[in-house]
């Protein structure tokens, strides 16, 4: 049986006076992929960035209920280690400008002041870049600096850099949105793989994409989860006319 | 008719293109000006002698202007270390609070103190430090500078800092970084072009402040290096000495004003190179 990793209860989120989010309840299985999908403005990604407490980083923003890890509240936690435990990649690749590819990678290590020996530091990144497919590309540049790299190499860097962290979860919001299709083919490949070792949450606003890379789908409309099932069974057989609406593109 | 009036406005477009460019013309003239009769007047004067030696009484040939140069350069230093982190972490407060009533009243204090005399900041000065400790010093001329440094540094971090995109700092906080690794591991080094240019530029503007110095570091015929005590500077010996009615005092007051010229010019040079140096692509 598939143990539960992330679980929401009757979670809301807003900023302000805007309700974004309402009511979530999902539970999320361990080493899956789940996508997350919806039109514009559903509350999807300040869904995803409620997981890592990056949510609350924006002035005015608030929310209640409870998200475990773990069985743990994230909510109770310091953010700081809930965002170790919950890597996430963005919209756009942002790879620090001011670092090498190296640096990029252990940033995290890096920046947070975590002293590495040298042969642990060489391990992190060769493992890192491997997982996401991209030490063959850069490994003869690695003091080169990151923005140096195309999009979609910036943004598989930007994967390894939440790798590298060594996350159980790794939240993703719209990665491929800012790529070109076979930069968000690699990608997406990639998702496959990681899913061994990660529990992997992608907001897409790509429905093929849902289909293509996800376990479970879950799909949200006007702030409520309105159906969460498995990706196959959204797809094809989807419970709630709303769902049946938009993936048959009645709406978007 | 009609191709009278037409030739009149192209003749008319002519003219006022034509005074675009005399203008343009006429505002390089104050500065050639200057450079041309300050590089003539002061050049002859200009040599190591004249670095490395205090002025003479009236009436020897010679001397130098060695106390005003080391004068300025620790007046200037202190004054920098006292305004620069103030103005940073300013910038980075404001910066971080785009909104807010203390932000508000910050940025609207700053902008005030920009807009106020040197002369006033001078007086100031003189009531709240010269006066309580005893005597003119250095360190309440640095003060007085201070003062005039902050508002530019704290502007010009808190532009610079605008400027970098959201994402980066969200790259960060999502690493797990604490708010102050993130500013000082990320947003100041990516940020720090737009902030040391900010910072050559406000040590470019108090370089010639003469006014709040007459109160407050009052000038020295001698050379020292003890901030407690009145201490010399270039403009306070251009002022004191090109109004005196001595010739060798007006040109040492010419060989000064050249200095500061070229220091001036210099940290404007350095300026853009350091901006080009420094800048991080985004």
């Amino acid at each position: 049986m598939e143990s539960t990793i992330i679980k929401s209860r009757k979670f809301n989120a807003s900023f302000g006076a805007n309700h974004v989010v309402k009511n979530v309840n999902i539970d999320v299985p361990r080493n899956n992929v789940i996508a997350v999908m919806g039109p514009s403005g559903c509350g999807k990604t300040t869904f995803l960035r409620c997981i890592n407490r990056m949510h609350e980083l924006i002035p005015g923003a608030v929310c209640n209920g409870t998200i475990t890890i773990n069985d743990e509240d994230i909510y109770t936690m310091h953010p700081i280690f809930v965002r170790l435990k919950i890597g996430m990649v963005f919209q756009r690749p942002n790879p620090f400008p001011n670092l090498s590819i190296y640096d990029n990678v252990i940033a995290g290590y890096k920046l947070n002041g975590i002293k590495l020996a040298k042969a642990e530091k060489d391990r992190i990144v060769e493992t890192s870049l491997k997982r996401v497919a991209l030490w063959e590309e850069v490994k003869d540049s690695l003091l080169k600096k990151g923005t140096f790299l195309s999009g979609g190499q910036q943004q598989r860097l930007c994967i390894a850099r939440a790798v590298a962290m060594e996350p159980e979860v790794l939240l993703f919001d719209e990665p491929t949105s800012a790529l070109d299709p076979i930069s968000t083919a690699t990608v997406e490949d990639l998702f496959h793989e990681l899913k061994a070792n990660y529990t992997l949450i992608i907001v897409t606003h790509n429905m093929q994409q849902a289909a293509r890379v996800s376990d479970k789908t879950a799909f949200f409309y006007m702030g409520e989860l309105v159906e969460y099932d498995q990706t196959k069974t959204i797809f094809t057989n989807p419970k709630d006319d709303r769902t049946q609406n938009y993936i048959t593109g009645r709406f978007s | 008719m009609a191709v009278d009036n037409v030739r009149y406005r192209i003749g008319k477009s002519k003219g006022f293109r034509a005074l675009t460019f005399v203008f343009a013309i006429a505002c390089m003239v104050p500065l050639t000006a200057i450079l041309f009769f300050i590089i003539r007047a002061g050049i002859t004067r200009i040599n190591w002698h004249f670095l490395v030696n205090i002025p003479r009484p009236v009436g020897e040939k010679g001397g130098g202007i060695a106390n005003a140069l080391v004068g300025s350069v620790i007046i200037i230093a202190l004054a920098s270390v006292i305004a620069i982190p103030i103005g940073i972490l300013a910038g980075i407060y404001l910066s971080e609070n785009r909104t807010g009533r203390l932000a508000y009243w910050c940025r609207l204090a700053v902008d005030i103190l920009q807009g106020i005399p040197s002369i006033v900041i001078g007086i100031i000065a003189y009531f709240w430090l010269v006066k309580p400790l005893g005597g003119f010093s250095a360190l309440s001329g640095s003060a007085a500078l201070a003062i005039m440094m902050l508002p530019v540094i704290v502007r010009s971090t808190e532009e610079t800092l605008k400027m970098l995109p959201p994402s980066l700092k969200e790259a960060a906080f999502a690493l797990g970084m604490p708010f102050h690794r993130v500013v000082l591991k990320v947003i100041l080094p990516v940020g720090i072009s737009g902030i040391l240019s900010g910072i050559m530029l406000s040590i470019a503007r108090i370089t010639g402040e003469t006014a709040p110095l007459l109160f407050t570091a009052f000038g020295n015929p001698y050379l020292t290096a003890d901030i407690t005590a009145p201490m010399q500077s270039l403009p306070l010996l251009i002022f004191n000495y090109a109004t005196s009615p001595y010739n060798d005092w007006h040109d040492l007051a010419w060989g000064a004003s050249m200095i500061l010229l070229l220091w001036v010019l210099f940290l404007n040079i350095f300026t853009k190179l350091i901006s080009a140096k420094w800048k991080v692509q985004l």
